[in-house]
């Protein structure tokens, strides 16, 4: 009799059950929403929750496809964010007509003169210099030059502040600044990944941590890029906005558009996931040392998939951005920008597309709708209070109460991580017998 | 000269203070990494959480100090201490155990101290409200002036009770830690674990026991850290999250696994921090005579702002990361 190779036969189709279920149930979510809370704001939180299905996409192929934890979404999210916010807002005449364009170009020179003088001194042994003194030579050249290139540009930033406010956008279509958005964070995670993806996975949660911050202050501080704490609004759309066609039907053609680029993203990684690419990607994941003895270059890879999810975060951050139509660089935090998107993952399924867009779904309608439950239930408790042993409450009791979502994010997170590893839709997992 | 005590004041008093702070919390940290082998990002909030058990003492016994002259603050410390670990070892116990069992990869036990992080950060919120608030509930912040005997030197060099507290308990402390792991019988089995845990089990050596110990050090620890920062400023409940990236490029700096490697690389944190954000122009002051012009006029030397501090640490974990990730001590854990 002749036997067949297991994965050569097709698969008995079952009906998805599990699938189905969960999302007639978040259908019915979504539903109730519209139904209590009226068309424009359940839109709106539509629009956001698919906003942050992008970002929860690249979280899932950089933890669920390759086992990377990246804890500073939010620095990509800002990245991207940034960059939508600058090619799209119009142009600064004050600061275009002046001449502070030629001296903040002239810096940008003298940085990169900079750069490339210290990579030369690097390659000084090549000359036959010693290489002690080649490095000390490196490390002195390149702190003078960084203080020189510094100074520089402290006082052309301060001319553009004092004179032109900040030194506006570009006025170009807000796709570009989409795109751009995310090549730059591709181009800060392929920096993160090339230093730590070689090392422990826990290095790679600990820098991206960092630069997740330092990103953040970088655009909080730079008053002459984005005017720091003052904000920038409004933002284009890609669509015509409320004040030409209404809130609702705005808000639903942006939610078109955001739809149509998860589809494009959800179909593409869904081929890169059956290819020989994904199955590579899986087998590194699950057994390093074999897929190592099978002649992978494991770093490659790593390097590939950390800077894809990268720059899904950078799109997902620009089109929330851009939606939200102002850039706060003070409004990007952990707790929204980078947890909630982890639970997301990890509650949806990691590694499963369609549960990472279910999850992110889910759980951004779970999250909106805490906060007057949290103002309820605290509203609750200080009456009882009050009432019972007449306690006298403060006064910030509302800030405390959304506090209280903190915690809960935190306690989801832990008992998801022990309870449900795999999520609600676990990644498939082809067993060949 | 008075520039000299600018530069005293401002580098080696405030580089020493940070240092110790982040020494303290960087050894706890090596201590859990080498143990159970994972980066514990809750570390910075069992820090806030035993600054808040001090904060919560001191207003419900705000005498307790005047009994022995010093703040009520550092004498309920201990208790504090106490109570931090014993979360420390509740929180293990209830999360990280199970977790364990299952023989999950280190990065879920990373991810699972995130999901911790959170839950300590929204209960301490939830209590003590978002703004920050003093540890000298009833005592009087002393601040020495010490006025240097040259010629010509008016501003004194500054130094306030708290920080020569902090000098001392975290001698003391490193002391104490250095004896206890060199010379005790359970001190040695942590160190036998951290080089291989299976072999420290088969000789006998009770893992769990060594687990639990780890973790009451590292609460102690951690509440002591929390405490003598919160009394050097004020105690806020989002302390920690700008602790977290010097305590592990401290902890990566010195090497993983090597509490001394920590203290080390706690300090090269601390005073590279405080040294990137002097302003080195005021160095130049007294010499600007001898010196070319465009040096002098260049006004602010300093490598970053005060508001870029955070790069700091970041800057250093890349260049130990790329240049030796054992640490300059050569840890055992990459």
């Amino acid at each position: 009799m002749e036997t067949k190779r297991a994965d050569t036969v097709a698969a008995p189709s079952r009906f998805p059950l599990r699938e189905a279920g969960l999302f007639v149930a978040l259908l019915v979510a979504v539903l109730g929403v519209y139904a209590v809370m009226g068309g424009a704001y359940s839109t709106r939180m539509l629009v956001e929750a698919a906003c942050y299905a992008i970002l929860a996409l690249g979280l899932t192929i950089q933890w669920g496809y390759a086992g990377q934890f990246n804890a500073g979404v939010m620095g990509f999210v800002a990245l991207g964010g940034f960059s939508a916010m600058f090619f799209s807002i119009p142009v600064n005449e004050a600061f275009w007509d002046s001449e502070l364009p030629g001296e903040l170009g002239l810096v940008l020179l003298y940085m990169v003169a900079a750069v490339l003088m210290v990579l030369g001194a690097t390659r000084l042994d090549r000359l036959g210099v010693p290489r002690k003194l080649r490095t000390l030579i490196a490390v002195v050249l390149g702190v003078v030059l960084y203080l020189v290139v510094i100074n520089a540009l402290r006082g052309v930033t301060d001319q553009i502040e004092s004179r032109a406010g900040f030194i506006g956008g570009l006025g170009l279509p807000v796709g570009v600044g989409w795109i751009v958005g995310g090549a730059l964070a591709g181009g800060v995670g392929f920096f993160i990944g090339r230093v730590c993806l070689g090392l422990r996975s826990d290095y790679l949660a600990i820098a991206t941590l960092g630069i997740a911050e330092i990103i953040k202050a970088f655009l909080k501080n730079s008053d002459w890029l984005t005017r720091g704490t003052a904000t920038v609004s409004p933002l284009p759309w890609p669509v015509p906005g409320p004040e030409a066609v209404g809130f609702t039907l705005a808000r639903a053609m942006y939610l078109s558009v955001t739809a149509v680029m998860i589809a494009l993203i959800f179909f593409l990684l869904s081929r890169a996931y059956h290819a020989p690419w994904g199955r590579m990607i899986r087998a590194i994941r699950d057994n390093e040392l074999s897929a190592a003895a099978m002649g992978k270059d494991i770093n490659r890879r790593r390097l590939e998939i950390f800077v894809l999810g990268c720059i899904l975060m950078g799109i997902g951050g620009a089109a929330l951005a851009s939606f939200n139509s102002m850039f706060d660089p003070q409004g990007y935090l952990p707790l929204n920008h980078t947890f909630l998107v982890l639970v997301m993952v990890i509650l949806g399924g990691p590694g499963n597309n369609l549960g990472t867009i279910f999850g992110a779904v889910a759980v951004y309608i779970i999250w909106i709708m805490s906060e007057p439950l949290a103002l309820f239930l605290m509203e609750l408790a200080v009456a009882f209070g009050e009432g019972a042993f007449g306690w006298e409450a403060p006064t910030n009791m509302d800030s405390r109460a959304l506090q209280a979502r903190v915690f809960v994010i935190g306690l989801l997170i832990t008992l998801v991580l022990r309870f449900a590893p795999k999520g609600l839709l676990p990644e498939k997992v082809k067993h060949v017998a | 000269m008075n520039e000299l005590v600018f530069f005293i004041n401002n580098v080696v008093i405030a580089g020493s203070v940070t240092g110790s702070i982040y020494a303290i919390g960087a050894v706890g940290v090596t201590l859990i990494f080498s143990i159970m082998r994972f980066a514990h990002f809750a570390h910075g909030d069992m820090m806030t959480f035993g600054a808040f058990m001090v904060l919560l003492l001191a207003s419900a016994f705000p005498g307790a100090g005047a009994a022995f002259g010093v703040p009520a603050a550092l004498v309920l410390l201990p208790v504090a201490m106490a109570l931090t670990a014993l979360l420390a070892v509740g929180i293990d116990r209830a999360f990280y155990k199970p977790l364990r069992a299952h023989g999950v990869k280190p990065i879920v036990l990373v991810i699972g101290s995130l999901g911790v992080t959170l839950m300590l950060q929204g209960l301490i919120r939830l209590f003590s409200g978002t703004g920050g608030s003093s540890l000298y509930v009833d005592d009087r912040k002393e601040i020495f002036r010490l006025a240097l005997p040259f010629e010509g030197v008016r501003a004194p060099v500054v130094i306030t009770e708290p920080q020569l507290w902090l000098f001392g308990i975290t001698l003391v402390a490193v002391v104490g830690l250095h004896l206890f792991l060199t010379r005790s019988r359970l001190g040695k089995a942590m160190r036998a674990m951290s080089d291989n845990p299976d072999l420290a089990q088969a000789s006998g050596i009770n893992t769990n026991t060594i687990v639990a110990v780890t973790w009451v050090i590292a609460g102690g620890l951690a509440a002591i850290a929390g405490t003598l920062l919160s009394l050097d400023v004020t105690f806020k409940p989002d302390l920690s999250f700008f602790l977290l990236l010097p305590i592990f490029a401290a902890a990566i700096v010195g090497g993983v696994g090597h509490p001394f490697g920590a203290v080390a690389g706690g300090f090269v944190v601390g005073f590279a921090e405080t040294l990137a954000v002097f302003n080195w122009s005021v160095l130049l002051r007294p010499f600007r005579d001898s010196l070319p012009e465009w040096l002098t006029q260049a006004g602010n030397l300093a490598f970053v702002g005060t508001e870029y501090k955070i790069v700091v640490p970041f800057f250093i974990l890349v260049v130990i990361l790329v240049w030796r990730p054992t640490g300059i001590f050569k840890g055992k854990v990459i």
